[in-house]
């Protein structure tokens, strides 16, 4: 009898992403934001097959000349560089770069703030002190100039851009989430959980953590996105991957090659391109704020 | 008691509109408060006497809708009065109220007695110095030293904030005060003080209290009259004597059983199973039907109308005929839970 | 041999002060004494209450015998041997032995956990047993609070009313199979019909499962239905204690008369007497040594404010009280 009434752990698994898919879709900006992530994702993991050309290839039009800085058109909808570079398919192909060092940036970011935040909310006393002053320190520090120091320091690869990004991002979120920590260790649910015997460890991670979620996943949208802005700032100051191609590292090539007053459409495409995926970030986490502060909600 | 009705209420209806549907948190109340008494009205949360006396002072919030055959106050129509002349007429200065919490109402960062000379300032064209003399009067009535006038809340305990809350419903002579749930939270000695002065000030000024509260203890103590309410409903009402000694609702019945007494610690004591019910949607037929041990299928279906057993002694039950019956059997632990 | 005892326990607390206080003018530290030199005993089967208002130090003695809060003095003995000297088998059988229900069913469980994993929390967490007699275990103990498995075990705390609640953390308490179960006014948020039916399914537990308990409360009337003896405390001192009915009927201190007097009675027909008392309760913050309810004791003399008449903790049985001026009171 009582393993039929009881869920398991898949069951449980697939509740909890239903209940995510739920909160996002609740909020008519969270739709919006998911579906233009999603179709962005799919494209990012589709790159090579969906871009045309490759990126840096000189294209030839359709009568044989040499299709340098031409505008959009059906053979090249994005337009072509000065180079006579496809846009489209350095667009499509930049969306891996631009969202692998987003994705990853943005959830080691959290991963290191949500613990510092846990651990230093939890402990108090001299843990606290510390782990506060440290980021303290961090928050002093100037957020592009470390960045590009970073990267002119130790070289233009894929692996620094990320560890600087991190290095900064995480900040915000281990402060907020170690003051939501230091409201909910007061809450008589964890006294309980004290008396029924729980280390500190179990009560930190099974007890606490949960109840932090949806702060959690607010920032982790939130870092995803300032992840994605400050690595297409660094590319376009130059500093960015040397190898692989982002949007910001587009820009960065055309204002190296000096035509940006004449070529529009390089410019908008990857610009508008960062503004919809950061702005569709920005919405999600908007749907996940609703949830962490009710009072947000609607009546 | 045989005098004119300070309040009459009749027929009071009340219903929310939320999310989830429409709640009618207060159905079809009727009753009336006599000068010099002290009417309590008791029942657990969720019945709906913290509602109803909102809706009579027009407290509520934008999506309440009340509406009522009738509402007098000294024979005279409140309910259809206009918002402009209840605010300055009756208001405060008619009848006045004790919120729930209300120790917490107090503005941290004003004296207390600024907090009442203000209030008496709104409602009156009362100087500031004879405003500060009818407050040190109050702290006097309600056994406030006078020095505290000018301390703050935070200088003052739970009992002494109360005090002050009640000092400021009396301010501007009212006939009728109502205090909802005015011991809740307060230490029993406190409380005990309270009461009695409570009582003191009722010999004193002679207006008429109605005390709203679950603690059917300080109900029994205080009141004269008791109206027992459940879900939304009075189920009796009667004097309190007559209420104790020959109780005729099977809710009330439960509720003896239900109280622990300091007096009686031998008392088997019997709870009533189930919770009490959700006031959303349509309701059809007794709300306290499916707690009830002696319910009829013409429970589920039909509202009892309001029996008038004796003078004063009204009871809403198909059943109340055989109230003597019903007594005997709700002292037994086997009717309540089998 | 008495299943707990409480030999001159205290708990003081610093009241955070400014460091202008402190230095510029050298106003000492400030002291709360929260509890104050309490003894008392608690015997195998029974269920001992504590009484007392706000202040008294009820609330903290309870912390201090489940050992989330360490005394500042005294010892805790269990089973006879001091639990700040147990190594760490020994603190987790304490922790599985000694359970706590607590007072706000709203707050009381993790607004995250099914009923099944909030009552499943502490074997998991002491690894008490493996994985499928925990589950089969919270099924029992669920049944035997009156929740039936297959309707409550997957519920989640908002849907569940308040007695309900009540109800998991009273079975998240007692999966465990406890000694002694501490109460920490269970009722007092609960809705008046309600309370009696949590009330009686405590004391039927405790007698079926053999549990003691410490049941903590303001409200004599309860503890007069579920205590078998009383203890009362005034501001972090124990004045009297005793068999529940001695000391309701006939009570000794000043104190205790005063608050017996104070409680109402749901009967009309009934009187009481007025209590016989000065001024308004105060915080126990660098209090005078000697009984605490000196200033507002009718009946009070030069020794009381002196010294305190501890209780003797070895006198289980007796009606005892703190009060020296037994003979003027009961003239």
């Amino acid at each position: 009898m009582s393993d039929a009434a009881h869920k398991t752990w898949y069951q449980i698994f697939f509740r909890t992403i239903s209940e995510h898919y739920q909160i996002i879709h609740g909020n008519f900006l969270g739709r919006i934001g998911f579906w233009v992530i999603a179709f962005f994702l799919f494209v990012a993991i589709l790159a090579p097959w969906l871009a045309p050309h490759e990126p840096w290839e000189m294209q030839y039009d359709s009568e044989g000349n040499f299709a340098s800085l031409q505008m959009p058109s059906w053979e090249f909808p994005a337009g072509t560089t000065h180079l006579g570079y496809d846009l489209l398919s350095q667009l499509i192909l930049a969306t891996r770069t631009t969202l692998i060092i987003g994705a990853v940036s943005g959830f080691i970011s959290i991963l290191i703030g949500a613990n510092i935040g846990l651990i230093s909310g939890y402990y108090g006393g001299k843990i606290d002190e510390v782990l506060m002053r440290f980021t303290d320190i961090l928050y002093g520090m100037p957020f592009l100039p470390f960045v590009i120091v970073l990267i002119a320091l130790f070289g233009r690869k894929l692996e620094f851009v990320i560890l600087a990004i991190v290095l900064i991002i995480w900040r915000t979120s281990a402060r907020v989430i170690r003051a939501q920590t230091i409201a909910i260790k007061q809450r008589q649910f964890i006294v309980a959980a004290r008396a029924r015997g729980c280390s500190d460890f179990r009560i930190i991670y099974r007890h606490i953590l949960p109840n932090v979620l949806p702060l959690l996943l607010l920032y982790a949208s939130f870092n995803i996105a300032w992840s994605i802005i400050t690595e297409a700032s660094a590319s376009f100051l130059g500093f960015g991957d040397g190898e692989t191609i982002s949007w910001g590292g587009m820009l960065y090539e055309l204002w190296l090659s000096g035509k940006t007053r004449v070529a529009w459409w390089w410019f908008a495409s990857p610009s508008l391109c960062i503004i919809l995926l950061v702005t569709s970030l920005v919405f999600v986490s908007r749907a996940y704020e609703e949830v962490a502060n009710p009072r947000l909600r609607k009546r | 008691m045989n005098s004119k009705p300070l309040l009459e209420v009749n027929k009071l209806n009340i219903r929310y509109q939320t999310q989830d549907g429409e709640v009618h948190a207060v159905a079809d109340v009727s009753f009336k408060v006599f000068p010099n008494e002290v009417f309590g009205i008791a029942g657990e949360s969720g019945c709906g006497k913290s509602t109803l006396i909102k809706g009579i002072m027009r407290l509520l919030p934008e999506n309440a809708k009340m509406d009522a055959s009738s509402i007098k106050y000294k024979d005279q129509e409140i309910d259809s009065m206009r918002e402009k002349n209840f605010r300055e007429e009756v208001l405060w200065k008619q009848i006045s109220l004790v919120p729930q919490s209300a120790m917490n109402s107090l503005n941290p960062v004003y004296k207390v007695g600024e907090q009442i000379v203000e209030a008496i300032q709104a409602h009156t064209s009362q100087g500031i110095k004879e405003a500060r003399e009818r407050v040190a009067e109050l702290f006097d009535v309600v056994g406030l030293q006078s020095e505290f006038m000018d301390s703050f809340p935070h200088e003052f305990s739970g009992g002494m904030r109360q005090r002050a809350m009640i000092a400021m419903a009396l301010a501007l002579d009212p006939g009728l005060i109502v205090m909802d749930e005015p011991t809740t939270g307060l230490d029993v000695l406190v409380q005990e003080r309270i009461l009695r002065r409570i009582l003191e000030i009722r010999k004193q000024i002679k207006s008429s209290i109605i005390l709203i509260t679950h603690d059917i203890a300080v109900i029994a103590e205080m009141s004269d009259r008791i109206a027992v309410m459940y879900g939304g409903r009075i189920m009796e009402q009667a004097k309190s004597l007559d209420l104790f000694e020959s109780p005729c609702h099977p809710y009330t019945l439960g509720l003896k059983n239900a109280f622990p007494s300091i007096k009686h610690l031998d008392q088997e004591l019997i709870s009533i199973p189930g919770s009490p019910p959700s006031l959303l949607g349509l309701q059809a037929g007794c709300p306290f039907e499916a707690r009830c041990p002696f319910s009829s299928d013409r429970c589920k279906k039909d509202i009892p109308e309001v029996v008038v057993k004796e003078k004063f002694h009204e009871v809403s039950c198909f059943r109340h005929t055989d109230a003597p019956e019903l007594r005997e059997h709700a002292t037994k632990l086997s009717t309540w839970h089998y | 041999m008495a299943l707990l005892e409480l030999k001159n326990i205290s708990r003081h607390f610093e009241v955070k002060s400014s460091l202008i206080d402190r230095f510029v003018y050298g106003r000492p530290i400030s002291m709360i004494k929260a509890v104050e030199n309490v003894n008392f005993i608690v015997n195998e089967n029974e269920v001992l209450g504590i009484a007392g208002e706000s202040g008294c130090g009820k609330s903290t003695t309870c912390m201090m015998i489940s050992g989330l809060v360490k005394p500042s003095s005294g010892e805790i003995l269990y089973q006879g041997k001091r639990i700040d000297q147990f190594d760490s088998d020994e603190n987790r059988l304490y922790r599985s032995q000694v359970q706590m229900i607590f007072q706000d069913p709203y707050e009381t469980l993790n607004p995250r956990f099914r009923v099944i994993d909030t009552v499943a929390e502490g074997p998991r967490a002491l690894k008490l047993w493996p994985e499928n007699e925990i589950v089969s275990r919270v099924d029992d103990i669920l049944d035997a609070v009156g929740l039936s498995p297959l309707k409550y075990a997957e519920r989640y705390p908002h849907e569940l009313s308040g007695g309900e609640r009540q109800r998991v953390g009273i079975a998240s308490a007692l999966v465990m199979e406890p000694q002694m179960v501490i109460a920490d006014e269970p009722l007092s948020m609960l809705d008046v019909s309600i309370r009696a039916g949590i009330l009686v399914l405590l004391k039927k537990l405790a007698l079926e499962r053999h549990f003691s308990c410490v049941y903590v409360s303001h409200d004599l009337s309860i503890l007069g239905h579920i205590a078998d003896r009383l203890m009362i405390m005034y501001l972090g001192q124990a004045v009297e204690v005793g068999p529940t009915r001695d000391v309701i009927q006939n009570p000794k201190h000043p104190y205790t008369r005063a608050l017996i007097g104070a409680v109402p009675v749901p009967d009309p027909r009934s009187s009481r007497a007025v209590p016989n008392i000065i001024g308004d309760i105060s915080r126990p913050i660098d209090p005078p040594p000697g009984c605490r309810f000196t200033l507002r004791c009718p009946y009070s003399d030069e020794t009381c404010s002196q010294t305190f008449l501890k209780l003797d903790t070895n006198q289980s049985d007796k009606h005892l009280t703190a009060c020296h001026r037994q003979d003027a009171l009961d003239s």
